[in-house]
């Protein structure tokens, strides 16, 4: 059996794959995060608790209206998106003229309260929700195992990645966007409406974490703390790909998920960490990080 | 400046009395974390730096005092400098890489190293994990035993006392000028010749010196040091301290700490479960409609007030 | 100022404690010295957080029940049950319970749970002088290095757990054992005491891998699990991490040639994941409600005012305070000398155990359960989780008294 540093190549690929999965994670919620922070100049902290609502809304729908995963995956991202348009109009719009630091503290204090809120309804514990009957089973990839449900969710994530991609960099919309971004005012003058798109944007972002909270749903325990946990590690993979490109925070959430996963083979113990330490390295020479462009 | 001499008498005349009719414990408590977001302030309010994991300084000065002082076992005194210092330094380390980012990516940066030192504490052997560091004795000061609370409260008082004089000193001084005017306009700074880089970075590792100071005392205060100081829910606390007091207000994080800490003390016999979404209201609450906090935004209504008359 | 006991003591001989319910007060000491006029139970944890589901303001009803139990009042005077979020902050606690002992003449703290919240509580109610009746807490300090002559540790601990589990599991078979660590103190404690019995028992330990706290995929630990061939996969992690292995490992596959093994798992763990996950899991339980007529009688009663099953916590809730109860009343006196003298001394027999007792270091022996998780077709009711797969008596379940490390017993 030929090895790799050590660790038989089965391992090695298994290990690749799984890192893919959880780079899809971290791609979409990056991707969330950076489109809202493109367009509103904000930090999303809620951004994991939308998440979290986003699993919810699938158990919900399971458990009460007997929707299926499939409806669930449409149904529970247009929810949180409604919501997000809401947060916006009612919360976020009256902060855009003050220091970007108030739309942080604002995101914060409502991850807190829908966090909180959660937990007293539903427990910590968390809910189940198992996998769709579809998925059950794995793909014998020769080298491992692959449960069919996770290769689904790699390549779901990565389709819905980069036609946001398209969207944004190639059709006419995503045009007007990137302009409002630039150039607010005069995007305006030209017969834009501003407000809308920031609404829409927000609304956007808010889906797309939505979406990863469904797709994470039957793969792990829907549980109110599930997206505190990995927030901060999003946020730290921000930081590393720098929020300029909406490509590069995709390829950084991938490539970090891979090197993630990869750690727990070499050295388990220094996984939780890994994310973090190449954040300070990456600090230390590329400051705006790494698609980043200094402003 | 008669009129805030009297308010300074007042509030010493208040501390010395307060033991006698309030819990001493709790004013020990209140002081600790108004201590910790003062130092906060002195970076959020006064040079605009949002460090998003100031928790770690709490939690780091209350390790290192409580293993000087229960293992090593020197004396308090020795044991609360080994503390400040050790997180003078911790700052310093986390001061240095986080100041090449700015505003938001600063907060984050912060956020997510504290996350790491959170997980080495975690893990660490002599932290003692999720059991803590567990009785830690007070020792003595100048003969003074401070197992009784009163001897500690007058100690802890007059720590509080003396870094408070220390911050107002350095926002009072040209040093204090040059960070306000990095809060204002940075690049306007820079462009005046000031090294912001280097005045940043002494701000910050001053407020984490500070901040770790609290974190000394707290420990010498419970006898004990735990995960939960070093965790970014205390980080996210602090912040809400400060904007609820007021930040760059002289007396908003005392007021902020007061509140927020009675207000955990207080609820948690009552509404159990809520007090998450209670302390997530608030910050939602002072960020719409709140923002200079309570001190703020009492002192707007004073001049409103007097500025009608005349 | 604690007055020293005077009267009660004669009826003291007579006594053995009855069973609950028809407990005959007339029978008893009818008066006796009580601080501030009555007989204040605290119960104090988390209501919010993580462990909010084991104990929470279900412990608080618990403390109720057994009040209720009692007959409500002590020597005429009333019964009165107070309770507090700790937050899982030990500051938090810390300060209350200061409080509670100081200010509101509180006599007993009950429950508390996270173990630092737990050591620090133990330190106040021995400088205080008053009784700390622990069921929610895991740490095995409680009664070693931190044990005070005030504190009842009630319930369970990690060395129970992981010696219950280790040693049974491979008497019932399961030779062959791999590690799925939480990488913290905890976690290593649970894998080394249970690696130490299983190699005891004759069993082998073929590996172990240690993942952070709260991590968020579990999948490819459990890959190394998988490829280390072992029959039982010990998880040496708690609530939402144990949940979240569990789900890996069925997704992966594991449980249809492995056995996993909870080392520290509660019913509302299994509960939240649903038998179709969790079924074949091993696991250690401190009590379990569909045991006997007499638990699923109290199940019932738990289950009518809160709409779920009691947890082991809850039932220890209740019988810790009605336990505290009966001994104040045969000590004639709240003083808490007099009463943890009582306790010590006396065999437990409730809903909770039968025979149970209070060692030297506070440590409360009883028999443990070795359970299975049933098949989703075997369960016939809602609730109907656990087959009984091994009592594990007393003696064997908890940590021998000889191995302890409470300062307290060396001074004799």
């Amino acid at each position: 059996m030929s090895e790799i540093f050590g660790i038989p190549i089965q391992a090695f690929m298994g290990q690749l794959m799984l890192g893919l999965v959880n780079g899809s994670f971290y791609a979409m919620l990056s991707l969330g995060l950076a489109v809202i922070f493109g367009m509103l100049n904000i930090i999303n902290f809620a951004h994991g608790a939308l998440y979290m609502v986003g699993a919810f809304m699938a158990w919900l729908g399971l458990t009460y209206l007997d929707l299926g995963y499939w409806q669930a995956l449409v149904l529970a991202p247009l929810c949180v998106g409604v919501f997000g348009v809401l947060i916006e109009r009612t919360m976020l719009q009256w902060l855009y003229k003050l220091d970007h630091l108030y739309g942080l503290l604002l995101t914060f204090g409502l991850a807190l309260v829908l966090e909180g809120l959660f937990i007293n309804i539903f427990g910590v514990s968390g809910q189940p929700y198992s996998i769709p009957d579809e998925f059950s089973g794995a793909f014998n990839l020769g080298f491992m195992f692959l449960p069919k449900y996770r290769a689904w969710v790699i390549v779901s994530s990565l389709v819905v990645c980069f036609a946001t991609w398209y969207v944004i960099e190639k059709t006419r919309l995503g045009a007007y966007l990137r302009a409002a971004t630039e150039n607010p005012k005069l995007t305006q003058a030209f017969g834009i409406n501003v407000p809308l798109m920031v609404m829409l944007t927000y609304g956007f972002g808010a889906a797309l974490a939505g979406f990863a909270g469904v797709l994470a749903a039957p793969a792990i325990q829907v549980s109110p703390l599930m997206g505190s946990n990995l927030i901060i590690v999003v946020f730290a993979v921000v930081v590393i790909g720098g929020m300029g490109s909406i490509l590069g925070s995709i390829l950084t959430g991938i490539g970090l998920g891979v090197i993630e996963g990869l750690t727990k083979v070499f050295y388990a113990e220094a996984s939780s960490t890994v994310v973090f330490i190449i954040m300070a390295i990456v600090l230390m020479i590329r400051p705006a990080g790494l698609f980043g462009k200094e402003k | 400046m008669s009129r805030s001499a009297i308010g300074y008498i007042a509030l010493v005349a208040f501390g010395l009395i307060a033991p006698f009719f309030i819990y001493p414990v709790l004013v020990m408590k209140v002081l600790c974390f108004a201590l910790f977001a003062c130092a906060f302030n002195l970076l959020l309010g006064y040079t605009g730096l949002l460090s998003f994991g100031h928790a770690v300084f709490l939690g780091t000065a209350g390790y290192v005092t409580g293993h000087a002082l229960k293992v090593w076992e020197v004396p308090t005194l020795v044991g609360l400098l080994a503390g400040t210092g050790a997180a003078a330094v911790m700052g310093w380390v986390i001061g240095s890489l986080a100041i090449r980012r700015q505003g938001i990516y600063f907060a984050m940066v912060t956020l997510a190293l504290a996350q790491m030192v959170f997980f080495y504490f975690l893990q660490a052997p002599f932290t003692g994990g999720e059991d803590g560091l567990q009785g830690v004795p007070r020792g003595t000061l100048f003969g003074f035993d401070l197992a009784d609370d009163m001897n500690l409260y007058y100690l802890v008082l007059a720590i509080f006392a003396a870094s408070f004089w220390l911050i107002q000193r350095t926002i009072h001084s040209p040093f204090g000028q040059i960070l306000k005017a990095i809060r204002e306009n940075e690049p306007r700074a820079i462009s005046l010749g000031y090294d912001v880089a280097k005045y940043k970075l002494l701000a910050f590792v001053l407020s984490a010196g500070l901040a770790g100071l609290a974190g000394a005392t707290k420990t010498l205060v419970f006898k004990f040091a735990t995960l939960s100081d070093a965790h970014w829910h205390t980080s996210g606390e602090v912040v809400l301290m400060t904007l609820l007091g007021g930040m760059g207000t002289v007396f908003g994080p005392l007021v902020g700490a007061t509140v927020i800490v009675t207000l955990q003390n207080e609820l948690a016999d009552k509404v159990g479960s809520l007090v998450t979404v209670i302390m997530g209201a608030i910050f939602v609450i002072c960020v719409l409609a709140f923002r200079r906090g309570i001190v703020g935004e009492s002192l707007a209504l004073y001049r409103r007030m007097i500025g009608q008359k005349p | 100022m604690k007055q020293k006991i005077l009267v009660g003591l004669t009826a003291m001989a007579l006594a053995t404690l009855g069973t609950q319910g028809a407990f005959a007060q007339a029978a008893k000491a009818k008066t006796g010295k009580l601080s501030g006029d009555m007989v204040k139970v605290a119960v104090m944890n988390d209501m919010a957080g993580v462990y909010a589901d084991i104990g929470g303001p279900g412990s608080v009803e618990a403390a109720k029940m057994a009040v209720a139990d009692f007959g409500g009042k002590m020597f005429g005077k009333p019964i009165e049950v107070v309770f507090a979020d700790h937050q899982n902050k030990p500051d938090v606690g810390a300060s209350k319970a200061r409080e509670w002992f100081d200010v509101q003449g509180v006599d007993m703290i009950v429950d508390v749970p996270t173990s630092s919240v737990a050591i620090a509580i133990a330190k106040v109610a021995n400088e205080k002088k008053r009784v700390y009746m622990n069921t929610g807490a895991a740490t095995k300090a409680l009664t070693n290095e931190e044990c005070t002559p005030y504190t009842v540790h009630y319930a369970y601990d990690t060395y129970a757990l992981a010696n219950g589990t280790g040693k049974a599991i491979v008497q019932t078979g399961g030779k062959t054992w791999f590690f799925l660590t939480a990488d913290y103190a905890f976690g290593h404690a649970l894998e080394a005491d249970t690696a130490a019995v299983v190699k005891a028992s004759g069993g082998e330990v073929k590996g172990a891998v240690r993942h952070p706290l709260s991590a968020s995929d579990f999948s490819s630990f459990l890959l190394q699990a998988q490829a280390s061939k072992a029959q039982i996969i010990g998880l040496a992690n708690a609530g939402g991490d144990t949940i979240n292995s569990v789900k890996a490992a069925n997704e992966f596959g594991l449980t249809k040639t492995q056995t996993l093994a909870g080392l520290l798992m509660f019913i509302s763990d299994v509960h939240s994941l649903g038998l179709k996950t969790a079924q074949g899991m091993m696991l250690t339980d401190a009590w379990y409600w569909d045991t006997n007529e007499e638990t699923r009688k109290f199940g019932r009663r738990f289950f009518d005012k809160m709409k779920r099953m009691p947890s082991f916590d809850q039932a220890a809730v209740y019988s810790a305070t009605l336990t505290y109860l009966k001994a104040v009343q045969e000590a004639g006196t709240d003083d808490a000398d007099a009463v943890m003298k009582v306790l010590k001394k006396t065999k437990i027999n409730d809903v909770f155990t039968k025979g149970g007792y209070v060692r030297a270091d506070g440590r409360m022996v009883h028999d443990m359960y070795l359970m299975q998780v049933k098949k989703p077709e075997d369960s016939k009711y809602p609730w109907d989780y656990y087959q009984l797969k091994k009592v594990i008596p007393a003696e064997e379940a908890f940590q021998p008294l000889a191995l302890s490390t409470c300062p307290m017993l060396k001074k004799k």
